[in-house]
């Protein structure tokens, strides 16, 4: 009786949260009309977080995994002081979430936003509590119980030669995909920018500072190298206003999207064949302090100005013809918002790295599910700054000129005519003020996010520096996405390397091999970088859900190898708990992958779009401007079509092979056993600290 | 207080890296010290950066 005495204010407590939750949920969900205040949704998202962690996490940590506080985690058995180390949950979790978080939550949102804000918050909580969380929390443990293994290990170990093999050939593509469509955000927030493309060009150099002084100067000082970078990098921001205002300079920096595009190609040979210490590492350092600087900053300033959403809950848009990226509400909302709700890298991060570091099993759940949290926050607060902006200026600034029309009057008239008013007048009064010759077809995310973060920022740190701080935030972005950039590009050469290395065709580390291999990489994922800044329709509308789709498979081949184990470790009852994200990811990805194909929209399927193009080549139906690209953007699509198709035979092989197990573990036939680990009992285990 | 605060400098150049090499002595010295000399700093920075990006460190 004292017992439940006792609990008593806890089940209050967390019944307040719950109906907080649903009171401001169905708040955003029923309002209708009126413009409503950000703070609903930021009340919503954290009742839910809290309830998704202080429940769900809680039954999935002690019903279906069983973490076991006595058991020696691989960082106490190979403790080396390298690789392996036991170290302090809060430090794993900064160096978790510094890893998780990339530019992928902050675009999704912003490129979704034009479905509404409703559709992508919904996704972005229940995904993220449900799916994302799960899939981080459960890869994160199976990691840990198989001595830090990497995904595509695990799955060769669980499921045979033909998982394994998925997993690495999903791997690679997506990184493809990924480094392409994140160059093409950075290509169009630079294009005809001198202040932007000056201040992006200025981080290599201040990169380069740094990686002297932390390589031979001052080894190993990485607070104070930082701190010289980050100075270095304001003043190059405001140095990049000062460049824009003489005409002169303002002309070196003064370049369209296809030069920007080889620019930013040779940039990723170059940082991907020099060494770590020179550029990549000290990039990382200063991405990853600006990263957790900026977010916080902008939850600051969302909590203190308590902005209105402008944006409509729902736009007509969900109808499939929204001007960013064609497709319907279901299933490519699912499929533009990966990061942030449900995100397949994150078993990348979550296998390998991060659990070689946890001193006690029982931490899985904080890292793994807390960490996806904080993630899918920023995804939200992304939503929020991409729809405090008026909808006429968000759709102005990254509807393409192949939708919208080219001349400014064309495109205010199309927009306003969509119910969204927005006028010249007004487009070029905002251009001028973030200090930009125009804002309009800056499609891919960031240039309307750093709008929406600046007018924020403005708001409470003062009016006078929009423009300043527009560049900041478009610095901020593209400093972290150069980043990924980098490192993808060195992971898939590790990984073509090995390919190559396993028949015999190179030696991994000999120069020549290095120079090829960094080429090959870059080769592929240029190709689609500058095919996306020559496309009419934007690049965007067909790299983002390619993108997208991708990142789903990743988390759909991750959940597929946390449902074999969870079979094989008698948990048949709970195997829910990964299917059913793992079958809606399945359902999601076919169905965006067949109409990515085989819809007649022509924005929408790659084949009809290819046959329309055709066609019109053929009758002498194309302007002549386009006449020259049409071969290419033909090609580039049946190479899309390709790809997506490449995508789904991996998805349902693998699919098929985790049945195959599944069904021989029933029916009691062979089957590979599972690779856990013996248990060791923890030494560590009185030293460590409960929450 | 002054211990409270000595934790939190503590955390804060775990979390930065600035520890690291702190952290790789006291390591060298419970486990190796049978071995000649430890790496020096710049040594272990040099090698500890290579290792680092070997893999998949960064997301999306």
């Amino acid at each position: 009786m004292s017992g439940t005495n006792k609990q008593l204010p806890s089940i209050f407590f967390w019944a307040c949260v719950a109906l907080t939750g649903a009171f401001s949920l169905g708040g955003i969900a029923l309002q209708r009309g009126e413009s409503i205040n950000s703070m609903w949704l930021i009340v919503a998202a954290i009742c839910i977080y809290a309830l998704g962690y202080r429940f769900y996490s809680a039954f999935v940590a002690s019903k279906v995994l069983m973490l076991d506080a006595s058991r020696a985690t691989p960082a106490e058995r190979f403790d080396d002081g390298r690789d392996f180390m036991p170290t302090h949950k809060w430090v794993v979790f900064g160096h978790h979430f510094a890893a998780i978080a990339g530019p992928g939550p902050l675009i999704g949102p912003t490129l979704a936003a034009q479905f509404g804000y409703l559709p992508g918050t919904l996704w972005i909580l229940i995904g993220a509590v449900l799916g994302g969380c799960v899939q981080d929390f459960v890869t994160l443990f199976f990691s840990i119980r198989r001595d830090g293994r990497s995904l595509g290990q695990m799955a060769k170990d669980e499921l045979g030669a033909i998982g394994g093999t998925a997993a690495m050939i999903g791997v690679m593509m997506i990184m493809v995909i990924l480094i392409a469509v994140l160059g093409l955000v950075v290509v169009n927030a630079m294009k005809h920018s001198p202040w932007a493309t000056s201040t992006v060009a200025a981080t290599i150099p201040i990169a380069v500072l740094m990686g002297c002084y932390l390589h031979h100067l001052r080894p190993g000082r990485v607070l104070e190298a930082t701190l010289i970078g980050v100075s270095l990098l304001i003043f190059a921001v405001l140095g990049g206003g000062w460049i824009d205002n003489s005409p002169t300079i303002r002309s070196w920096f003064d370049y369209d999207a296809p030069q920007l595009a080889l620019m930013v190609i040779l940039y990723g040979f170059a940082a991907a064949v020099l060494p770590v210490w020179l550029l990549l590492a000290p990039r990382d350092y200063l991405s990853t302090f600006m990263k957790l600087g900026t977010i916080t900053a902008l939850a600051i300033a969302i909590v203190v100005l308590r902005p209105e959403l402008k944006m409509p809950a729902l736009t007509q848009f969900i109808d499939g013809t929204g001007p960013i990226f064609g497709g319907k509400l279901f299933p490519f909302v699912f499929i533009t918002i990966a990061c942030g709700a449900i995100s397949g890298f994150h078993a990348l991060i979550s296998s390998g790295t991060t659990p070689k570091l946890l001193a006690n099993e029982q931490d899985a759940r904080f890292i793994g599910y807390g960490a996806m949290i904080m993630e899918s926050f920023v995804a939200i607060m992304a939503m929020i700054a991409a729809s405090v902006l008026e909808p006429g200026v968000y759709f102005a600034i990254n509807s393409p000129a192949g939708i919208v029309g080219k001349e400014a009057v064309d495109a205010v008239a199309k927009i306003s005519a969509w119910g969204f008013p927005v006028g010249v007048e007004q487009m070029q009064t905002l251009a001028k003020t973030m200090g930009e010759s125009t804002l309009f077809a800056r499609t891919g995310g960031a240039p309307s996010l750093a709008v929406g973060m600046a007018s924020l920022f403005a708001q409470v740190f003062g009016e006078h520096l929009l423009a300043a701080w527009y560049h900041f935030a478009i610095m901020f972005e593209a400093l972290f996405i150069l980043t990924t950039l980098d490192a993808g590009t060195r992971v898939a050469r590790f990984m073509l390397q090995d390919m190559l290395g396993n028949i015999g065709l190179a030696k991994t580390n000999s120069y020549p091999s290095i120079l090829v291999t960094s080429g090959l990489v870059v080769g592929a994922w240029g190709y689609f970088l500058y095919m996306g800044t020559i496309d009419p329709l934007g690049g965007i509308n067909s790299l983002w859900p390619l993108f997208g789709i991708a990142n789903q498979m990743l988390a759909a081949i991750a959940l597929c190898v946390a449902t074999t184990i969870l079979v094989k470790s008698d948990k048949l009852k709970y195997v829910w708990v990964t299917a059913v994200p793992l079958a809606w990811l399945i359902i999601v990805t076919s169905t965006a992958a067949w109409e990515k194909l085989f819809a007649t929209d022509l924005r929408v399927g790659f084949l009809s779009h290819a046959a329309d193009l055709s066609a019109k080549l053929a009758n002498g139906a194309l302007p002549a401007e386009q006449i020259k690209s049409a071969p290419h953007l033909i090609f580039n699509d049946y190479l899309n079509a390709g790809l997506t198709s490449l995508f789904m035979l991996i998805t349902w092989l693998l699919l098929a092979d985790t049945l195959r197990v599944i069904y021989c573990i029933l029916a009691g036939k062979n089957y590979p056993q599972s690779s856990e680990s013996a248990h060791m009992p923890s030494r560590l285990v009185e030293k460590w600290v409960r929450d | 207080m002054s211990a409270f605060i000595r934790y939190l400098r503590s955390f804060w150049r775990h979390l930065n890296g600035d520890a690291t090499y702190e952290r790789y002595l006291r390591h060298w010295h419970e486990r190796h010290a049978e071995q000649l000399q430890p790496l020096s700093r710049k040594a272990f920075f040099a090698a500890e950066t290579q290792r680092k990006w070997n893999g998949v460190k960064r997301c999306c």
